[in-house]
């Protein structure tokens, strides 16, 4: 016979405004093996949590249920509280009667039915409720950051600096990410290479820091502070051992191609440091377009070489570690808007209209320009900028329904450093709206007015090329008319999208995406750099927009959030696991097929069965990579497969307490 | 290629040259055309603005009927008005049964919308014609530069015209290559012509013409190719009234796309209605059958001519 | 300048914007009045009220100004503006559900643009099909612009265009009744989308 004991929260007007929390309380007292059941005020206060434990002495409970807010809130609160008792922590449930019941229900009566239905459930739950215990797990103190941009190295030098090894994955053959793309940075307009070139060099540098270029993450297995992952790096032709980074090879290669980092308005060679401060600072072969690899010509790069460090038979190399955290960093890209906003020139644009990255290469001074403003169809000043914000960004019906954050910031530092260096042209900007808010930014915002910038509140309809000049065609909805401006050059200042690697790597991590495909923190506010894998964590941009200060704050935490892990010798796993009967299951593999974490294996076991030894495939769960999702206990034809503290039992008493 | 063929009310009068070149087209690429029995105007915008009622029931009388008398083929009209009319009422009474009962209660007949709708353009850009249409090409249109103007009615709403892209489509452009034209890359191809409204909004919508022809203009274009007979009456008849006003006039003559690819095959001005243009053809119809020039590497492409700029 | 006392808008104003908003499938708050549809608007300069303007008098409950502007009797339904609309919004259809609204109120603002569609319905009701320069011709009686394109007529002679007999439908009896059945259920709903 259990001795349940029921305690209801007011939490303060939130609940009792809605609920009629006395009343609940006398049908509590109502309830099959309730022996106790009191309000409280406020449960999680201290006071509140005293009272649950006198009246665990006083009434001798064995088990007891909470009715108040989301067991997301609370549920570990009273469960630390419960170590100081005689009861497991796991004979606890959480009716939740705030943001289930009084948040959503205006009628009081409704609402009080509702929570006494919703405490009725809990209390025929947890009479099926069985202690449950956590085991633990070895940490292994090694972390992984996957991406080189801002958000990896800050996070790789935070948790390299603590004292732990890093490994540093990078997909490009330099670090350096977007950020390093970038001319100055808002608002202090900072040399943006002048302060993120540094970081590389030092990342380059560090004891501690292994990095890892042309290399991508291919497969992960294992769990929170023992992940087996899988490094693939593409060949880089180049021996780094021997390769002394003079630069002769990429001086002599006769073949030219578009530079990405110069976001197509430059050129590179095809053995190449995609920039000067490149780290590593050697060059690699990009094979898809060497002679000597496609055609068996040239070679002249191995010739000249005077260290012998060119390889051109290098090959793919794999290698399989272990690590105990992952940071995931891998960044964003910017929204292919040729191909979304046909009414702005859409593949067929003019070269004159480029997006905010590659105005960024223009106006630096090691970009394709040497950093005149130049147009690139006839390299001549352009006297008149359009600059376009919201391109992709807010917009559900061609582009996304979120705001980019970072655009009107971006947008004004592109007037500013327009007008700067052309100070005989004309700048208009086409806004939405101007969001500003960060240390200095308004100011800088209404700086770049008196700059002389011209801002037009609305949406370009169109742009078109008619006699050499950009037509573009807007509304400025302040003066209500419309307005049209003969542009030499228009800049778009595009929206983020998640890297293309997102939604990959995030089903390989467990990381949930959301419906833009942007990796999915734990909680909005209160766990913004985990994720629901226990491990793995998420700095900067691949998390949603954000600029390069908030990104650098995000890099930081999740490396906190690293080292308090790796603080510790051992964790303690989960206890809602998942378990499964081996007499029952019949080794369909559902389980296996259905578990988003890799939790499930197929293993043979042999037993005795009527006296005869038989030898079985059955489903097998690691406690370590389980996250308690309960996926498995639905996919199981047979019903072997149970969740701990969820199980059909305890369910199935909780519809009956509430239809029955 | 065999289709219903509803012809619109210009077919016999405005359009009498979009109805002439099509046939001739029509005929030497096999695609036979049989027309819907006892058509009636698709009532076009004017019906929109009267009732919404009103602009599904016109075309769906004339496709219940068509479905009385056993015509069982996908309906194709020349003109883009009526393909939108035509389009936009399939599109509702498959949206659901209530609407569609509603159309069958207005028009007394039962009407199952089986039949898909398409434009003339359409059909001649879909794999099945182009190769018929590229073998009876014999002429090459000797790299005339064609600016390929689609208008509003054949790609707007993209939901329910499920046609070519909104802002820069390319059927028409890829026809007009197989005929040995050269597309015109420019930015008014679905811009607004205001043909509806130059009777009714004469002062706004001659601004549209204009705009139009501009465009074409600069980015060099000899000749502009519709696919709709009201875009054509529109700017071909009032190319000459815009011009009053111009310091630099225009000179782009306006034709159907099947007068081009009529041509093409070998077709006379005459047979494919160019003679009853407005504006002058001569030239642009000399340049597109001129012998072939002496093949030598400086006058192979025309395309590195400056262009001409105009300003208002 | 214009002044709006918003406090003073009637049960009956958001009764009739209501009205209008269903017709066209249309939610107003959808609008936040970027100004793209009257940027790419290619008649917005003969509009009284830009279409973004139209949005924002129904947001503000400001009926009456709307049902008597020019805007949606100038509107040419070509469409640009929905097809760019960031929000998704059909202001195609809100501008024909608006003129459907003053023309249902007694008010046509561009005189000529009613006339000219009346005539053009009034011709296909009675014939089935529409004959292009009787309409023209109709048209410069009953709207006084006497000699407007009057030059084009012996050309399109000329050209075969236009001929003495007119088009005509088999049934006309079955027009006439169409008509009168898609009238008399009159505003027809956008209902499940145009």
């Amino acid at each position: 016979m259990s001795r349940i004991g029921v305690f209801i929260c007011h939490c303060g007007s939130n609940i009792g405004a809605t609920v009629d929390v006395p009343k609940v309380v006398e049908a509590a007292r109502t309830l099959p093996h309730v022996v106790y059941a009191d309000d409280n005020k406020y449960t999680c206060s201290d006071p509140g949590q005293q009272s649950i434990r006198d009246a665990i002495e006083e009434h001798d409970l064995d088990r007891i249920v909470i009715a108040s807010c989301s067991p997301r809130m609370h549920e570990l609160t009273f469960r630390k509280m419960l170590h100081q008792t005689r009861i497991n922590p796991y004979l606890l449930e959480i009716a939740n009667i705030r943001e289930q019941c009084s948040w959503v229900h205006k009628d009081i009566e409704a609402g009080t039915a509702k929570a006494i239905d919703l405490v009725r459930m809990a209390a025929a739950k947890i009479d099926r409720d069985t202690p449950l215990y956590t085991t633990t797990i070895p940490v292994n103190k090694r972390a992984l950051v996957i991406g080189g941009g801002i958000a990896g190295m800050q996070a790789a030098l935070d948790i390299a600096d603590a004292g732990y090894p890093v490994t540093l994955v990078e997909k490009e053959p330099s670090l350096g990410g977007k950020m390093v793309m970038l001319d100055k940075t808002f608002p202090t307009m900072d040399c943006s290479a002048c302060i993120c070139t540094p970081k590389m060099a030092e990342v380059g540098t560090h004891p501690r820091i292994e990095v890892r270029t042309c290399a991508e993450v291919e497969k992960v297995a294992g769990y929170v502070g023992n992940f087996e992952v899988t490094i693939r790096e593409a060949p880089k032709h180049v021996d780094y051992e021997l390769c002394t980074g003079c630069g002769l090879c990429e001086s002599k290669c006769p073949t030219k191609i578009t530079s990405e980092f110069d976001q197509g308005l430059g050129k590179r060679k095809a053995i190449y440091k995609p920039f000067a401060q490149a780290v590593p600072s050697k060059p690699t072969i990009d094979a898809a377009h060497c002679r000597k690899i496609n055609e068996g010509k040239c070679g002249v790069c191995e010739k000249l070489c005077p260290t012998g460090a060119i390889r051109f038979d290098d090959e793919e190399k794999r290698s399989t570690e272990t690590y105990g955290a992952i940071i995931v960093a891998i960044g964003y890209q910017l929204i292919d808007w040729a191909d979304l906003y046909g009414e702005y020139g859409g593949r067929v644009a003019s070269p004159n209209v480029i997006t905010g990255l590659q105005f960024e290469r223009l106006v630096n001074a090691s970009g394709p320009t040497e950093g005149h403003i130049q147009r690139p169809s006839d390299g001549t000043e352009p006297k008149s900028v359009v600059i376009v914000k919201c391109v992709g960004s807010r917009d559900p019906h061609k582009g996304k329904a979120y705001c980019s954050r970072a655009c009107c910031m971006y947008g004004a530092k592109h007037a500013h450093q327009y007008l700067d260096k052309v100070p005989d042209g004309r700048c208009y900007v086409f806004y939405m709206d101007v969001r500003t808010p960060g240390k200095g930014y308004d100011e800088f915002y209404m700086n770049t007015q008196r700059d002389g910038a011209v801002y037009l509140r609305g949406r370009v309809s169109k742009i078109y090329e008619q006699g050499g000049k950009l037509v573009c065609l807007g509304e400025d909805t302040l003066a209500g008319a419309t307005v049209q401006v003969e542009a030499d050059l228009v800049v778009l200042e595009t929206a983020m999208v998640p890297a293309d690697d997102a939604d990959r790597l995030g089903s390989m991590l467990g990381v949930t995406r959301d419906k833009d495909l942007w990796l999915s923190e734990a909680h909005p506010k209160l766990r913004p750099v985990e994720t629901n894998s226990g491990g793995v964590y998420l700095a900067g941009t691949c998390q949603g927009p954000k600029d390069i200060p908030d990104t650098v704050a995000q890099a930081s935490a999740a490396a906190m959030k690293v080292c308090i892990l790796f603080s510790k010798d051992e964790l303690e796993s989960n206890a809602m696991i998942a378990g499964s009967d081996v007499g029952l299951c019949n080794g369909c593999g559902a389980c296996v097929a259905i578990c988003p974490y890799q939790a499930v294996t197929l293993e043979e076991v042999t037993r005795r069965e009527n006296s005869v030894m038989v030898t079985r495939t059955v489903s097998n769960v690691n406690p370590g990579l389980c996250q308690g999702c309960g996926a498995c206990t639905v996919a199981c034809k047979p019903g072997a497969m149970d969740l701990k503290g969820f199980s059909d039992e305890q369910i199935m008493r909780e519809v009956e307490a509430l239809c029955l | 290629m065999r289709y219903a063929y509803f012809p619109g009310c210009s077919a016999a009068s405005t359009g009498i040259s979009f109805t002439l070149s099509a046939s001739y087209v029509a005929k030497r690429i096999g695609l036979e055309l049989v027309e819907m029995p006892d058509w009636c105007c698709c009532g076009t915008s004017a019906a929109l603005v009267t009732s919404r009622d009103l602009a599904h029931a016109l075309p769906a009388r004339s496709l219940a009927l068509a479905e009385q008398a056993g015509l069982d083929l996908d309906v194709v009209t020349p003109c883009a008005g009526c393909f939108s009319s035509l389009k936009r009422t399939v599109h509702y009474a498959r949206q659901s049964d209530k609407n569609r009962h509603r159309l069958e209660e207005i028009i007394e007949l039962p009407y199952a919308a089986t039949a898909d709708v398409m434009s003339l353009l359409e059909v001649m850009a879909r794999p099945e014609a182009m190769e018929p249409l590229a073998a009876a090409i014999t002429k090459s249109l000797n790299g005339l530069r064609v600016a390929s103007y689609y208008g509003c009615a054949l790609v707007r709403p993209q939901e329910v015209t499920c046609f070519d892209d909104p802002e820069d489509p390319q059927s028409m452009d890829s026809l007009m290559e197989l005929a040995g034209a050269e597309p015109v890359r420019w930015a008014f191809k679905t811009e607004c012509c205001g043909a509806s409204h130059q009777i009714s909004e004469p002062h706004g919508a001659r601004r549209l013409i204009a705009r139009v022809f501009e465009n074409a203009a600069a980015n060099g274009a000899e000749a502009i190719a519709v696919a709709c007979p009201l875009c054509m009456l529109n700017l071909d008849m009032r190319e000459a009234g815009i011009n009053e006003s111009r310091a630099v006039p225009f000179d782009i003559p306006v034709f159907y796309f099947t007068e081009l690819l009529g041509l093409a095959m070998g077709g006379s001005a005459r047979r494919l209605g160019i003679d009853r243009h407005f504006w002058p053809t001569g030239k642009a119809v000399r340049k597109a059958l001129a012998p072939p020039p002496e093949p030598s590497p400086d006058n192979h492409s025309t395309s590195e001519l400056p262009q001409e700029v105009t300003v208002a | 300048m214009s002044f709006y006392n918003l406090s003073s808008t009637s049960s009956g104003d958001l009764a009739a914007i209501a009205q209008i908003t269903r017709d066209a499938g249309v939610n107003l708050d959808d609008c936040y009045q970027c100004g793209k549809c009257s940027a790419g608007c290619p008649l917005s300069d003969e509009m009284d009220l830009y279409p973004r303007k139209v949005i924002r008098m129904l947001q503000l409950g400001q009926v009456s100004a709307v049902l008597k502007s020019r805007a949606p009797w100038v509107c040419a339904t070509c469409m640009t503006c929905t097809a760019r609309c960031p929000q998704q919004i059909d202001i195609d259809s809100l501008m024909l559900s608006v003129r459907h609204a003053a023309k249902r109120a007694g008010l046509r603002p561009v005189r000529e643009a009613d006339i000219f569609d009346d005539l053009f319905m009034a011709g296909v009701r009675r014939y089935g099909k529409s004959n292009e320069a009787l309409l023209a011709a109709r048209f410069n009686l009953s709207s006084g612009h006497l000699f407007q394109d009057v030059l084009n007529a012996p050309k399109m002679a000329k050209r075969g265009m236009i001929g003495p007999s007119l088009h005509k439908v088999k049934d006309r009896a079955a027009m006439r009744r169409l008509f009168g059945r898609a009238l008399r259920t009159t505003e027809g709903e956008k209902g499940d989308g145009i």
